[in-house]
């Protein structure tokens, strides 16, 4: 492994390649540390976002007309304002309410920046989930659901059992793409200074003064990250598609 | 098939499973759109405008009330800073139409590459949109803003690069991507009848392109690429991340010249409002090419 490592910095050498990432171990964590970031960023908001997804849809069915009308303010926000605003309004607007005044007089934030993005990108993704599968249990027919009680099945287990599966199937081409924007999207928590993968990069090019390198390393990352995201998720579309159903 | 025909067996796929409502359609239809254009579709209404007026008005009600009495009014302030930020917004609009030009010209070059007969064109220029796709514009942007020379020697002729230009190459990247694929999915979305039946009248490839299939495609790639230039408007404002004094970085500016308390929100949600009196009648419009032209199809 170490001739592995030793191997760049003979290219470095050789070439001016200078890939500090392979052959500098404090450089190497601090590159390690910022991918995992980005991954545990895009995976929790991944699921709490699918979550609020549930939720919203589920409440867009409410019978309480406030109900339906603050998760239809909630799309509609989310929906249609750039998401670095949505981050800033998060970290800067909500953040700088909810500070505590430590033994030093300096505010201390009670809600990492870290938490901060993961909430406001959840937010942002969440909104389209909400449409998503609201269309997606929509286009349920009621005759199913009517076979289903004839069968002897409960509310819940209809909805469980029968509904959201289906509902799910037919969202899944949607819930993909926005899956998709949402890992691009996390590049903007470097905004509030969330060491994610972009954030490291600049911290090392910085320090390490390869900027080329270090781009061109950023752009193949994002590319196989996003890239094998879109791959997975496609293979499992065409696995588990309605058949007869789209094209 | 000799099965006897049912009347729900209509179906595209012939399949004769219980047909799934119109909102499956309606969501399937949409999802590939947005697999084409790579955005999603922008849906602004007028209420959003009066939302964000309300909001405006309640935020500069709230600073005037923290300011207490003597401070300068609130609109008067903004009013004062008013001819500044629009000088910005400016920028951002001059941003967002050179980096919409370079991306649509680049890409429709990509996306004729894409349709190519050529093997080694097409898969090198799939290779390119897709990379393009799916790097998040942020990181092109960086990789523009700091890649490009800030200045390029040409015959002797020193020619500074300002970075507004470099950012604007890197926004034209991703346009260039989604264009690309634009002009690939829509020349795809043409019935093969209309390539056969051209065909059969002793058309060449090129003329086929030009007079049958490009004039049928520009109706379908005319609402995408609409959605395109204003989420790529909205997207301006990333450039205030690699310092483009465009309008958030002056309002951020501005802030700090005022140093007062609850300015942030009146003068966030004054140039969200900027935004929103740009975006609404694209969007708009797009909707309705959107929904004249489906009906046509």
């Amino acid at each position: 492994m170490e001739s592995f490592w030793e191997w760049f910095k003979a290219l470095n050498d050789a070439t001016g390649i200078n890939l500090t990432i392979f052959y500098d171990s404090f450089d190497r964590r601090r590159f390690i540390s910022g991918l995992l970031m980005t991954i545990r960023l895009a995976a929790i908001s991944i699921v709490a976002s699918v979550l609020i997804g549930v939720v919203g849809a589920w409440l867009q069915g409410s019978r309480l007309h406030l109900t339906r009308k603050l998760v239809y303010w909630y799309i509609q926000f989310f929906r249609n304002t750039p998401p670095l605003v949505q981050i800033y309004f998060f970290y800067f607007g909500i953040g700088s309410l909810l500070s505590v005044t430590a033994a030093s007089g300096a505010p201390v934030p009670i809600v990492s920046n870290v938490t901060w993005a993961v909430v406001s990108l959840s937010f942002f993704a969440g909104a389209f989930n909400v449409e998503i599968f609201r269309s997606g249990i929509e286009a349920v027919p009621g005759t199913t659901i009517e076979a289903a009680e004839s069968l002897g099945f409960t509310r819940l287990r209809t909805y469980l059992l029968i509904v959201l599966p289906l509902a799910f199937r037919i969202s899944l081409p949607a819930l993909n793409n926005n899956l998709v924007n949402l890992v691009k999207t996390t590049t903007l928590a470097y905004a509030i200074a969330v060491p994610e993968l972009l954030y490291v990069s600049s911290q090392i090019w910085s320090d390490s003064l390869n900027v080329p390198e270090m781009m061109n390393v950023l752009l193949v990352m994002y590319f196989v990250l996003v890239g094998s995201l879109v791959w997975v998720m496609h293979r499992w579309e065409r696995a588990i598609k309605v058949p007869g159903f789209g094209a | 098939m000799s099965r006897p025909l049912r009347w729900n067996q209509a179906l595209p796929g012939g399949t004769d499973l219980p047909v799934l409502l119109p909102a499956a359609a309606r969501l399937a239809r949409s999802a590939q759109s947005e697999r084409t254009s790579g955005q999603f579709m922008l849906r602004l209404r007028a209420e959003h405008g009066v939302a964000l007026f309300v909001l405006f008005l309640i935020a500069c009600g709230a600073a005037q009330a923290q300011g207490g009495a003597g401070s300068p009014s609130i609109l008067e302030t903004i009013w004062k800073w008013t001819p500044l930020l629009l000088r910005g917004f400016l920028f951002n609009l001059a941003i967002s139409v050179t980096a919409m030009l370079i991306g649509t010209l680049a890409g429709l070059f990509l996306g004729f590459a894409q349709i190519s007969l050529l093997y080694p064109v097409r898969k090198g220029a799939w290779l390119t949109t897709h990379f393009f796709r799916n790097a998040p514009w942020l990181v092109l942007l960086f990789y523009c803003m700091f890649l490009l020379p800030f200045q390029v020697t040409v015959f002797g002729v020193t020619i500074p690069i300002p970075d507004w230009v470099k950012a604007t190459f890197g926004l034209a990247l991703p346009v260039m991507a989604n264009v690309s694929e634009i002009l690939r999915g829509a020349v795809q979305s043409i019935p093969t009848a209309q390539w056969e039946s051209s065909a059969s009248l002793a058309f060449t490839r090129r003329q086929t392109m030009w007079r049958i299939i490009l004039p049928q495609c520009i109706k379908r790639m005319l609402p995408p690429w609409m959605n395109l230039y204003a989420i790529l408007t909205m997207a301006t404002v990333l450039t205030s991340i690699v310092g483009v004094a465009e309008v958030m970085t002056l309002t951020g500016r501005v802030l700090s010249a005022e140093n007062r308390q609850g300015l942030l929100l009146p003068f966030y949600s004054y140039v969200l409002l900027l935004f929103f009196l740009y975006c609404y009648p694209i969007a708009r419009w797009t909707v309705r090419l959107e929904a004249k032209y489906a009906v046509e199809r």
